[in-house]
Formats: C-alpha cells, sequence, structure tokens
C-alpha cells in the first residue's frame, strides 16, 4: 500500500457509506462503471438473499399463510381454508389466554426482580475490589451453558427425593416440596432458574453500560454533596437509561419466545401451568399435527414481538438508537 | 452522609467486607447448582438419596467413565462442533459478503434491504419452526446435518451483518481508495484488505454464531430422528428421558455436555462479552 493520495477523481467511484443518496458514480464514464457496480452489489447480495429469502422470510410468509388453513401438515401448503377461525379459536383457548398471562407474569417478574437485581450486582462489581474479574467470569458462566443443560441439571436440582433444593430448604426449615410438579410453585421455580441463566449476562450489560459513563460526572455529582443514593437516583440511572432500556427489550422478546427451558424442564406442565406460547405451539404442529392452529399461534407470537418492538422502538428508544428501524424512515 | 468523617475508619473496614459477603453469595447462588451437578456425578443414587449436598462416599467414577466410553456422546460432541463449525463458517462468509455491500456501496433501496435483514433479528426459529420444518421436507434436507446448518446461518445472518457493516463503516475510505488506485477489484479490496482488517469482529462474530448454534435445540429436535445425527443438547434432552430414574448418571452426562462450553468461554470470554455488548446496543 504505497500509493499517493488518491485523486479526487477517484475517490466517488465507490461512495463510502454515510451518504446512500450519494450517485455511485460522479463524474466519469457512468453508465459502464455503475453497471459494474450493480454486477459486484448483486453478486455479493446473492447468496445472502437466498438464504435469507428461503429460509427465513419463506417460512414466515408460509406460516401466516397456513393460519388461514386446517391443515394436518402433509404436502407443502393447506388446501382446507376456513378464514380467522384458528385465530378465533385462540380467544377461546383457555390454554393460549394462560399462555399470554404467564408470558406477561414472567415478564413483570424480570422486570421487578432479573433486572434491577442484576443491575444492583453490575454496580456492586464496578466497586473497585479484589477478585472482580473473577466474580464477573463466575456470574456470566451460566450464560453460556445451553437452555437444555440448564434445565435438565435444575429437573434434577427441583426432584423431590435426590434433589438438592429441598435438602438446603430443609436446613432452614421449610417443608419438603415437588416444585416442578405443582401447579402453584412451578412459574416461581421457573423464574429462579432462569434468573439464575440470565442475570450475569444483564449484569454484563450493565456493566459495560456503566463503565461508558465518565468517572468525572460521578465524582461531581459526590462533591456537589449528593449522597450514593443521590448519586445513583439522579446521575447514574439516567445515564443507563439506554442500556437498561435495550435490557427490558430483549427481557420481553426472549419471554414472548421462550421454549427449550420450559419444554425441558417442565413441559409446560403441571397441567398446562408452566405453558408458554412456543410449548403451545408445539405440542399442536408436532404432536397433534393441527398444523394450521400451531401457525396461528406462532403468527401469534410473531406479530407480539414485531408490534413490541416497533412500539418500543418508535416510542421508547427512539433517542437511544439509530436502530434497523429507524434508519428505514430516514431512508424514505 | 454527614457523619462521612468521623465513620471513615470503619466504613473503609466494613465496606469491603459487605461487598465480599454480597458477592460471595451471589457466586454460590450460581456455583452451587453446578457444584451439585459435579459432585452428583460421582455418586450413587442410593448416595443421592441420602446425602445430596455433602462429598461422595465413597467416589464412584463410574458415571462418568461410563458415559465417556459410550459412543454416543462423543458423536454427540462430533455433531455438535461439526455443525457450529460449519454454521459458522456459512453464517459469517454470507454476511460478510452482504455487510461489505451495505457498508461500501451506495444504491437505490440499500437501507429498505438492510432493514429487511436487520428485521430478521425478531424472527426466532420458534415462529417458523413448523413451516421450516415442512420445506425442509420438501427439500429432503430432514435428517441430514444441512437440514440445521443452513437454517441456522440464514437465522444468524442479521447479527452478523449488522455488526460486520458497523466495522467495515469505520474502515477509512482513503485505504480502499488507495487499493483500487493499485488496481484491486472490489473483491481483491474486500477480500485481501478488508477481511484481514476485520479481523476482531470476524472473531466477535465467529463466537456469537458459534454459541448460538451450539445451544440450538428445537431445530436439530424437530430435524433429526436419527440418533446419529444428534447435537449434544438433544442427546442431553433424550438422555434423561430414557434414564430418568438414574438421577446420578444425568448429572454425569450434563456435566460432561457443560465442558466443551465453558472451555469455549474461558478461551473466547473476551469476543463473546464484546460481541454480546455489541449486538445488544446496535442491533
Amino acid at each position: 500500500m504505497t500509493s499517493p493520495p488518491a485523486p479526487p477523481r477517484v475517490r466517488s467511484r465507490h461512495a463510502t457509506a454515510s451518504s446512500p443518496r450519494d450517485p455511485a458514480a460522479a463524474g466519469e464514464s457512468p453508465a459502464a462503471r455503475r453497471r459494474r457496480n450493480w454486477v459486484t452489489i448483486i453478486l455479493f447480495l446473492l447468496p445472502a438473499i437466498v438464504l435469507f429469502g428461503l429460509l427465513v422470510l419463506a417460512p414466515i410468509a408460509l406460516a401466516m399463510y397456513s393460519s388461514f388453513f386446517k391443515w394436518n401438515g402433509f404436502g407443502l401448503v393447506p388446501t382446507n381454508f376456513i378464514g380467522f377461525e384458528n385465530f378465533t379459536r385462540m380467544l377461546n383457548d383457555k390454554i393460549v389466554i394462560g399462555d399470554l398471562w404467564r408470558g406477561l407474569s414472567l415478564i413483570g417478574f424480570s422486570l421487578l426482580i432479573q433486572l434491577p437485581l442484576s443491575l444492583a450486582i453490575a454496580l456492586l462489581l464496578n466497586q473497585k475490589m479484589r477478585g472482580r474479574a473473577v466474580y464477573r467470569l463466575i456470574f456470566f458462566a451460566p450464560y453460556v451453558l445451553s437452555e437444555v443443560i440448564t434445565a435438565v441439571l435444575f429437573t434434577m436440582i427441583l426432584s423431590p427425593g435426590r434433589g438438592l433444593a429441598n435438602e438446603l430448604l430443609g436446613l432452614i426449615g421449610i417443608s419438603e416440596s415437588t416444585f416442578l410438579s405443582e401447579p402453584d410453585t412451578v412459574m416461581y421455580a421457573l423464574f429462579i432458574v432462569m434468573t439464575w441463566k440470565y442475570f450475569g449476562f444483564h449484569m454484563i450489560l450493565y456493566l459495560a453500560g456503566r463503565q461508558s459513563i465518565p468517572n468525572e460526572l460521578i465524582e461531581a455529582a459526590q462533591i456537589d454533596g449528593a449522597g450514593a443514593w443521590k448519586t445513583f437516583r439522579h446521575v447514574t440511572l439516567p445515564l443507563l437509561g439506554p442500556t437498561i432500556r435495550i435490557t427490558i427489550f430483549l427481557s420481553v422478546i426472549y419471554t414472548v419466545q421462550l421454549f427449550d427451558l420450559v419444554y425441558v424442564l417442565t413441559g409446560g406442565g403441571p397441567v398446562h401451568a408452566s405453558e408458554t406460547l412456543g410449548v403451545t405451539m408445539y405440542e399442536f404442529g408436532f404432536r397433534r399435527f393441527q398444523v394450521g392452529y400451531a401457525s396461528a399461534i406462532s403468527v401469534v407470537m410473531f406479530l407480539l414481538s414485531l408490534i413490541f418492538a416497533l412500539g418500543y422502538q418508535r416510542f421508547v428508544m427512539r433517542r437511544d438508537t439509530e436502530g434497523a428501524i429507524t434508519n428505514m424512515r430516514a431512508a424514505r | 452522609m454527614s457523619m462521612h468523617a468521623r465513620d471513615k475508619p470503619a466504613v473503609q473496614v466494613a465496606k469491603p467486607i459487605a461487598l465480599h459477603t454480597v458477592t460471595i453469595v451471589i457466586g454460590a447462588f450460581v456455583l452451587i447448582p453446578i457444584l451439585y451437578g459435579v459432585l452428583g456425578g460421582f455418586k450413587t443414587n442410593q448416595q443421592l438419596s441420602t446425602n445430596p449436598i455433602g462429598l461422595p462416599d465413597p467416589w464412584v467414577p463410574s458415571n462418568y467413565t461410563d458415559v465417556l466410553a459410550s459412543g454416543s456422546f462423543w458423536l454427540q460432541l462430533w455433531n455438535s462442533v461439526f455443525i457450529a463449525v460449519a454454521t459458522t463458517v456459512i453464517t459469517v462468509g454470507v454476511a460478510a459478503l452482504a455487510a461489505f455491500v451495505f457498508a461500501r456501496f451506495a444504491f437505490r433501496g440499500r437501507e429498505l434491504v438492510f432493514t429487511i435483514f436487520a428485521s430478521g433479528l425478531m424472527f426466532p426459529f420458534a415462529v417458523a419452526i413448523l413451516p421450516l420444518f415442512i420445506l425442509l421436507r420438501f427439500f429432503g434436507l430432514l435428517n441430514n446435518p444441512l437440514g440445521v446448518i443452513l437454517p441456522q446461518a440464514a437465522f444468524g445472518l442479521a447479527l452478523t451483518i449488522i455488526i460486520l457493516r458497523q466495522f467495515f463503516r469505520s474502515i477509512p475510505g482513503e485505504i480502499e481508495e488507495a487499493a483500487i488506485l493499485d488496481g484491486c477489484t472490489p473483491f481483491g479490496f474486500f477480500w485481501r484488505i478488508l477481511l484481514p482488517m476485520a479481523r476482531p469482529a470476524l472473531a466477535t462474530v465467529s463466537v456469537l454464531a458459534m454459541v448460538s448454534s451450539w445451544n440450538n435445540f428445537m431445530l436439530p429436535l424437530v430435524v433429526f430422528n436419527d440418533p446419529g445425527l444428534w447435537t449434544l443438547p438433544v442427546g442431553v434432552q433424550q438422555f434423561q428421558g430414557q434414564f430418568s430414574a438414574d438421577t446420578a448418571r444425568i448429572l454425569a452426562y450434563v456435566v460432561l455436555a457443560m465442558v466443551p462450553a465453558l472451555a469455549f468461554y474461558s478461551i473466547a470470554e473476551r469476543q463473546l462479552i464484546g460481541g454480546l455488548t455489541a449486538g445488544a446496543t446496535k442491533g
């Protein structure tokens, strides 16, 4: 790379990213060059478009299409059109309605307990203390384990006879419980397992957010006489706003789509007490071969995610990120 | 807060102690379940019933050695590795080409196409799994590693493209101009200059693709009927179903299945955490 500074006429050949509206080639031999650029663009994009179109967009479209049919899943496309029947059926399906409530309560738990806890731990680990790196490493470790492994491990821990949980609770005088097979306790057990696995992830995000706040700001507040709580409330917390909004977003989206952990830990039971939309969809689609109905459930999952994501980006995160979706408005 | 000055010595001692106490309690919350698994694997089922918490007495290595001696564990490990590596290569390769175009070419409709890809972040397997299954059956890709690899790559594109585009944009235009002046084709620039410069970003997205493939459960669960193709998550889940009464052996299996992920984490911690924070803030 020993070339002199580029003369201006070359610069426009590949207009660099920041200005999408720039004509690709301003100035010299435009037509041929532009055509060559288009060939490059198309060749480079082609693999991604094929893969994405065939295996992401087409399935989603097929799911939407088949949600209007009664279909046992044979063949490539359904034929027995029934309109909105699958959706009206869902309105009267106690399990599906229950899934929504359970999803909401998991979201509530996450926002009220899991995220504040993760934030507190992040701020704790932000203090100067010995062994901080080790703690961080340990706290994050559950996140790298797969949900299946987590679920199987906790099935054993929460099991009545040989499990760890009862033994530990017994030590502090709480009597034996079969957490996973009682409708009253199963959601709490599920939430604790979720927290075990995910608080470290949120903690890491908060830590990164906290570390991007200049310490001068915190110190200035302290010099001005703000105590620990006031500094947190009026300086740290507002500056962590973007990070907090993102973790809330991720938490909600995750809960809407929750499957692996529940399927392996409880199978949705006992008597649907811990079932999620994902599990219900799987049951109908792969066990009972009611593919049309299952598709309708997955469409609802999709719409919930989509509406939430769009609304959230539009109204809550607007100031924080030039997210993918906000970019679209700019381009239009 | 007004007592600040007077309390200082006491605070200076008390604060670290309080800090450590809290962190140690949290550490215990994280580690005890794993420790229970590790120790449980060294017990017999009878020991587990009478003594779930304490150390094994005597230590029984047979649960672990049995699993290690069985072919299925190693086969599942190999399947997981193979599928993760193939997924990563395809995801990163395809995404890098696309991200290059999105980052360094200006053309009509670019942002729209990019947005469509980026919105893929919101399409999880759970939503597409049924039609995906039907499509894969139509293409004859059930019970075929490609039936898991290709959809995983497709679903990984969104995040990978977003992160790589961000990085490619940050490479100064002068470098590209110089390369073009020296007679580089766009592909030559991409292959010989951009990719080597983007090594840290490539490492990050590779680690992310690897981990999400490694942990994927739903797709291999429905695509692979043949036990010879099962990945570790499917294997662990099936193993639990098969030996549900044999807690100690399941614990041994789970613990062994954790080892590769934890080992990988200890090596690639920086890329993993860097990637997750980048993915979360830029997605």
